[in-house]
């Protein structure tokens, strides 16, 4: 198959499903049932995208503000996920308690950390950047020792009969080859943290972001504005997870773990 | 060694030209079921320096234990296993291992694989990619060097990881049935490379296998072992001159030698083990 066919067969269908999307909903609008402040015109939520996306508390700027915020929770779950993960892997006792006390936090939705984290921090960033970070690292973490503790016996065998001992065996054996468990573990970390983020910007106002604006746009009752703001949420997270899935396919197509055409 | 009673009698002193030295080993593992089982009873062997002996016996006799013991990645329960006379504690580079698996690093090129194996050895940094490639050369998978190992045959895999292991300079090279994963052809093509190799270099190697003929075309010695728990039951020494070829009908007349008479002692120890055992005559 030519490459441009090829291109359109991956692009096709996903147009095809936005174009019956905004027919229905068009239809739903023409059919005058429902107050148009309720269900907007598809034209009306386009135009309130197009009028709110510059500006300092446009769509782009705050989508930049929200992004940045992620990126640095993630930093920081990362930098306390990834430490406990390898303990937890090396040592069995702090498996059996940081381990499960970490997967304790894995079943908590990250939000119902809120009301804790606006008491202790108040209204504002910081109680926002918690919410994230508490919501990210325990996938880390689990990630991190599950993907140690499934390195194949074979491959530190090898390392060993090499010469390997020590931190050599661990940095150049061992880690390497947790890395694409490590990898997977971060996909699923930046899923939440970015669920728990809109949520957190959502109900705390001390922090403007994509959720701050829904939030804003809830409040005056302007439907159109609000359904642009879902929109770009949902734009910059298949933005996002489409990033971490191509650094995801090109480790493991390197190293022969993908089975692709 | 060629009579049974005497197999578990250790020699006073070591065979004053043993590079290994397997003196009256015993391993016992504990299964995952908690089953206790016997892999190695009280098994003895000297292997010289320069000679090329293949281990061959049924499956779970204890051979890959045994291979494990001299590797240094497990200790013996009771015995020891001696190189030039020293006990071996540990694994290191002076004993490189073929697993049946081609262990290469899957995060690195088959160049990459045979540079860290170099600088483990302490090789200095500027003089690894060059003497990397000649080992590639050695195996003819020079024109492979910055393919990944997923990219290559298993055939050509195992050919790297020989050059891996021959890259260390070890003082013996241990092999876990590094062919048998192989189809037939793939394996002919690697056991007459191997030998090849082995003409230049002479390392003391010790080559687990289950092949009698793979055996007899490698080997300077075949040593039988017995099923669970292992012992050494037999041997034949194998004196064709090499290099040695497939096609050579003395040799075949070897391998049925040797085939004749491992059977024969099998059918002794189990004789004088269980009885006589009519359906085996």
């Amino acid at each position: 198959m030519s490459r441009p066919r090829r291109v359109l067969d991956q692009i096709w269908p996903r147009v095809a499903i936005v174009a019956v999307i905004v027919l229905l909903w068009w239809a739903v609008y023409a059919s005058g049932n429902w107050s148009e402040v309720l269900v907007p015109s598809p034209t009306a939520v386009w135009d309130s995208l197009v009028s709110n996306l510059g500006g300092s508390n446009g769509l782009l700027m705050v989508a930049y503000r929200s992004l940045f915020r992620l990126f640095g929770g993630l930093v920081l779950a990362m930098l306390i996920g990834t430490p406990i993960g390898l303990a937890c892997a090396r040592w069995d006792v702090v498996q059996r308690s940081v381990g499960s006390l970490v997967a304790g936090l894995q079943a908590l939705p990250s939000i119902v950390w809120l009301p804790l984290a606006s008491l202790w921090l108040g209204f504002n960033e910081k109680a926002v950047l918690f919410v994230v970070v508490i919501g990210a690292f325990p996938a880390i973490a689990i990630a991190t020792a599950a993907a140690v503790r499934m390195v194949p016996p074979y491959l530190v065998r090898t390392g060993r009969t090499l010469g390997a001992r020590g931190s050599v065996l661990y940095g150049r054996v061992v880690l390497p080859a947790a890395y694409p468990g490590y990898l997977a573990g971060l996909q699923q970390a930046w899923a939440i943290a970015w669920r728990a983020l809109m949520a957190a910007e959502l109900l705390i106002a001390g922090a403007r972001g994509l959720g701050h604006l829904i939030a804003r746009a809830w409040a005056q009752i302007d439907t159109p504005l609000i359904m642009a703001t879902m929109v770009v949420i949902m734009l910059v997270g298949v933005a996002v997870d489409g990033l971490f899935s191509w650094v995801d396919r090109r480790v493991r197509r390197r190293r022969g773990l993908l089975v692709s055409s | 060694m060629t009579s049974t009673p005497a197999l578990h009698v250790v020699p006073e002193t070591p065979a004053a030209s043993s590079k290994l030295s397997i003196r009256s080993v015993s391993k016992t593992f504990v299964q995952g079921s908690g089953e206790r089982v016997q892999a190695l009873d009280r098994a003895t062997l000297d292997i010289g320096k320069g000679e090329f002996v293949c281990l061959i016996g049924p499956s779970g006799c204890g051979k890959s234990t045994l291979l494990h013991l001299i590797a240094g990645l497990e200790r013996p329960d009771e015995g020891e296993v001696l190189m030039d006379g020293r006990p071996i504690v540990r694994p290191g580079p002076d004993r490189a291992v073929l697993f049946q698996e081609p262990s290469l690093f899957p995060w690195m090129s088959v160049l990459a694989n045979v540079e860290f194996a170099l600088g483990l050895v302490g090789a200095p940094k500027r003089e690894r990619a060059e003497r990397a490639m000649g080992w590639l050369e050695k195996v003819h998978l020079a024109r492979f060097a910055m393919a990944q190992p997923h990219e290559l045959s298993p055939g050509m895999r195992q050919r790297a990881t020989l050059a891996r292991a021959l890259a260390c300079q070890p003082e013996i090279l241990l092999a876990d049935e590094p062919f048998g994963a192989l189809d037939a052809q793939s394996r002919e093509i690697l056991q007459r490379e191997l030998q090849t190799v082995w003409l230049e270099t002479r390392h003391t190697f010790v080559f687990v296998t289950h092949n009698v003929r793979e055996a007899v075309f490698l080997a300077d010695r075949v040593v039988l072992m017995s099923p669970r728990p292992g012992t050494f039951v037999a041997e034949h020494r194998i004196s064709s001159p090499r290099p040695r070829a497939f096609e050579d009908v003395l040799l075949s007349k070897v391998v049925v030698d040797v085939h004749d008479h491992l059977l024969k002692e099998v059918e002794q120890v189990v004789a004088t083990e269980e009885g006589p055992r009519p359906d085996l005559a």
